[in-house]
């Protein structure tokens, strides 16, 4: 269980508040105008947004401060989640090692999550020489072997084809489910609620609201919730 | 709460930037324990303090105000050989001054091409020494270099003003005053402040074609006050004088010097739908024409003489040349190990002004830094045994402001977009350097070696002070050479030692930009 106590988030003028808890083995989307704070509230969970107040408490643990590489969570972000530089094994492998220093259990490890998203014949090729899909087939190669037991995405597929955005949506859905994480997903598509989420954690007006079952919720939209989705 | 930790550690950067801070306090302090104030500064003082801050004004006006319709017609010109004359509008920026000196010599010279062919028309010939020399040798390094910080504006200028533009029918009057006079006003200032900088701190443009009580430089004072009188006191004070000056205006301009961008896309022209035939036409070809021979004739002077005077050299210089290889190789090392943690410093400061630490190089002139570790050394030990290792660590002192400009933007680049990444990996310290800063940023740390090695390659400074025959680099075995008037062989050394330096800033730019990813 990941708690955030009475947790405010502060960036020059703009504030959220958030008191809520995510359950493992589930699956949220976090939707909301744009603007009003999904991005900062997974920024605030991984540890790149510090807590101006509250805390953040992991399974009776206090993490508020503790470093990105250190939480119990792995991110995609909308962009920039490979280096460009390195090769598709070297990008997988430094999930498992920072120092890249790979054993040989670690590359088999590796292999079979490459072949897990079918890219197995990629491992040696740059991010550059593939395409946007397989990219971020690798990047999902990378949350694979990371393990952790909660999975955020802030909209890494946006730039993808409604056909292959569906596909990546369907490819994480199987693998959080095989490896039990919880999934907490940025989106602006009522449709991705529909398709993966468990619960709907709203935000809008300064607050994230606690999760609520999606299928209630969506079909019974309170005021706010509404006019967002017109 | 305080924001965590970025990927890269502040310690070491600021490890290495204490040291070179230290390095050149040490050189200020031992020069103030041996500065008697009581002696003041003399007449001579005072005519070179006059002189390097004149010199330094004329050549940044001249150098800037020429460079204006040269950027200007490579700007809106396109010809065969464009793209080969702007990189070599880069070469000045790499060319050893002594080398450089020759070729104008050859030019300009008393017996040069100049007066030849002024002789033979039954005009007055023109001398090249003293004051009208050495501002001709600082606009011949310094107007490639504002022309290129020039055309770089020129670019940034969107293209849609430039369609309007046509679609409006401007005169070229009223493009330049609506379009390019706005850019000009804003790069113009800080083109000359660099320029005026760099001039003021002359050494070896003053030695070879000034000196004599009208055109001493500080910086020359100091040597001729260290070198032939040993009158080390008064080498203190001008070395403060200098320090002050120098330091204060680089202190100045760090507010308007442009960056300077070495990055490619200069050599593409921008379509322009103004490029007119007529009185325009020829004042571009004009501009282009005398700019580009104003250029190349020096360069073809050190080649053809070059040529016929390398058989002559002799094994000294070869001596020489594998000396200064190995001082540019330390050099290089040198300055790697402070400008790379020093970028990463200063690339995740949140305040710019942490980079002034790098024009601290710029504002202490290598002769004081020189003068004062002689003084320090001298106690302990030999300083002319020292001579090799004082002028490496001198020469990459002077190439760290350079190189913190080219490598910090793309560092600050590389944390920005790759930072989180790395974070969220644990890609922190070694890892990070290892992994993600060095891979990305090989083209310019590629490029700031070959810079730093090209520099240490052609700088006659600290060496002509501590040097013995012995201990002597390729520039001031040639500068010997023609002091001895042997001047087939001194342009055989130019030669060699232009593509010395040549030759290693490319072998580093290449081997940086070999296989580099986007």
């Amino acid at each position: 269980m990941l708690k955030l106590e009475q947790a405010v988030i502060t960036q020059d003028d703009f504030s959220l508040r958030a008191d809520l808890s995510i359950e493992p083995h589930k699956k949220y989307a976090v939707i909301g105008p744009s603007g009003a704070g999904k991005s900062t509230l997974l920024g605030a969970l991984c540890g790149f947004v510090p807590l101006a107040h509250g805390r953040l408490i992991w399974d009776g643990r206090d993490i508020t401060d503790a470093a990105p590489g250190a939480r119990p969570m792995t991110m995609l972000f909308q962009d920039n989640n490979l280096f460009p530089h390195l090769s598709v094994m070297q990008n997988v492998g430094l999930g498992l090692r920072s120092d890249m220093r790979l054993t040989a259990d670690d590359r088999a490890e590796v292999e079979s999550a490459l072949s897990r998203v079918s890219l197995a014949d990629m491992a040696d090729r740059k991010p550059g020489s593939l395409s946007g899909g397989q990219q971020s087939r690798a990047a999902l190669a990378r949350v694979l072997v990371q393990a952790r037991p909660f999975v955020l995405l802030d909209e890494p597929f946006a730039a993808l084809g409604p056909a292959l955005r569906n596909e990546m949506l369907d490819l994480v859905q199987q693998l959080v489910t095989e490896t039990g994480a919880a999934l907490i997903m940025v989106t602006h598509d009522p449709k991705d609620v529909a398709r993966i989420a468990d619960e709907v954690i709203f935000v809008a007006n300064g607050i994230a609201h606690a999760p609520e079952p999606a299928k209630e919720l969506m079909d019974n939209p309170p005021p706010e919730l509404r006019e967002y989705l017109g | 709460m305080a924001l965590r930790a970025f990927a890269i550690s502040t310690k070491t950067g600021i490890g290495a930037a204490a040291l070179v801070v230290g390095l050149i306090l040490a050189a200020v302090c031992a020069v103030l324990t041996r500065a008697e104030f009581g002696s003041g500064l003399g007449p001579a003082d005072w005519s070179a303090i006059r002189f390097t801050v004149f010199q330094a004004a004329i050549s940044a006006v001249l150098s800037s105000l020429l460079a204006i319709p040269i950027a200007r017609a490579l700007a809106r010109r396109q010809f065969p050989g464009r793209g080969l004359l702007v990189t070599l509008l880069g070469a000045p920026f790499i060319l050893p001054v002594i080398v450089a000196v020759l070729g104008l010599l050859t030019v300009f010279g008393r017996a040069g091409w100049l007066n030849m062919a002024l002789s033979a028309l039954n005009l007055p010939t023109l001398s090249i020494y003293g004051l009208h020399g050495v501002v001709l040798a600082h606009v011949f390094f310094n107007l490639p270099l504002a022309t290129r910080l020039m055309l770089q504006a020129w670019q940034t200028i969107p293209a849609e003003r430039f369609r309007l533009a046509a679609q409006l029918d401007l005169t070229p009057r009223a493009v330049f005053q609506s379009i390019e006079w706005p850019m000009l006003r804003q790069i113009v200032p800080g083109t000359a402040a660099l320029i005026f900088v760099i001039c003021l701190t002359s050494f070896a443009v003053a030695l070879t074609l000034g000196g004599g009580p009208r055109a001493t430089t500080i910086e020359l004072a100091i040597y001729q006050a260290f070198r032939f009188d040993f009158d080390l006191s008064r080498a203190a004070i001008l070395s403060l004088v200098q320090l002050a000056l120098a330091g204060s205006a680089a202190l100045l301009a760090l507010w308007i010097i442009p960056s300077v961008s070495m990055g490619g896309g200069q050599d593409r022209p921008r379509q322009r739908w103004d490029a007119r035939g007529g009185v325009q036409r020829i004042i571009d070809i004009l501009a282009i024409g005398i700019g580009a021979l104003f250029l190349l004739l020096p360069l073809g002077a050190i080649v053809t003489r070059g040529l016929a005077g390398i058989l002559l050299t002799p094994a000294s210089v070869w001596q020489a040349a594998g000396t200064s290889v190995g001082v540019a190789m330390v050099s290089i090392a040198v300055l790697l190990v402070l400008a790379l943690p020093m970028a990463g410093w200063i690339a995740t400061a949140k305040r710019g002004s942490v980079e002034a630490v790098g024009l601290f190089g710029v504002a202490a002139s290598p002769l004081m830094i020189g003068t004062g570790w002689f003084i320090l050394i001298n106690p302990f030990a030999d300083p002319v045994a020292l001579a090799l290792p004082v002028t490496a660590l001198v020469n990459a002192l002077m190439a760290l402001p350079f190189a913190l400009r080219i490598l910090v933007p793309p560092l600050r680049d590389t944390v920005q977009v790759y930072g989180r990444l790395s974070q969220a990996l644990s890609l922190t310290g070694w890892p990070f350097w290892r992994w993600v800063a060095l891979p990305r940023l090989r083209p310019q740390i590629g490029f700031a070696m070959g810079l730093t090695g090209a520099l240490s390659m052609g700088d006659l400074g600290v060496i002509a002070l501590f040097a013995d025959q012995d201990r002597t680099t390729l520039p001031l075995q040639m500068y010997r050479l023609m002091g001895s008037y042997q001047m087939e062989a001194a342009a055989g050394a130019a030669l060699i030692l232009l593509a010395l330096s040549l030759g290693i800033f490319w072998i580093f730019d290449k081997a940086g930009r070999m296989n580099a990813e986007a």
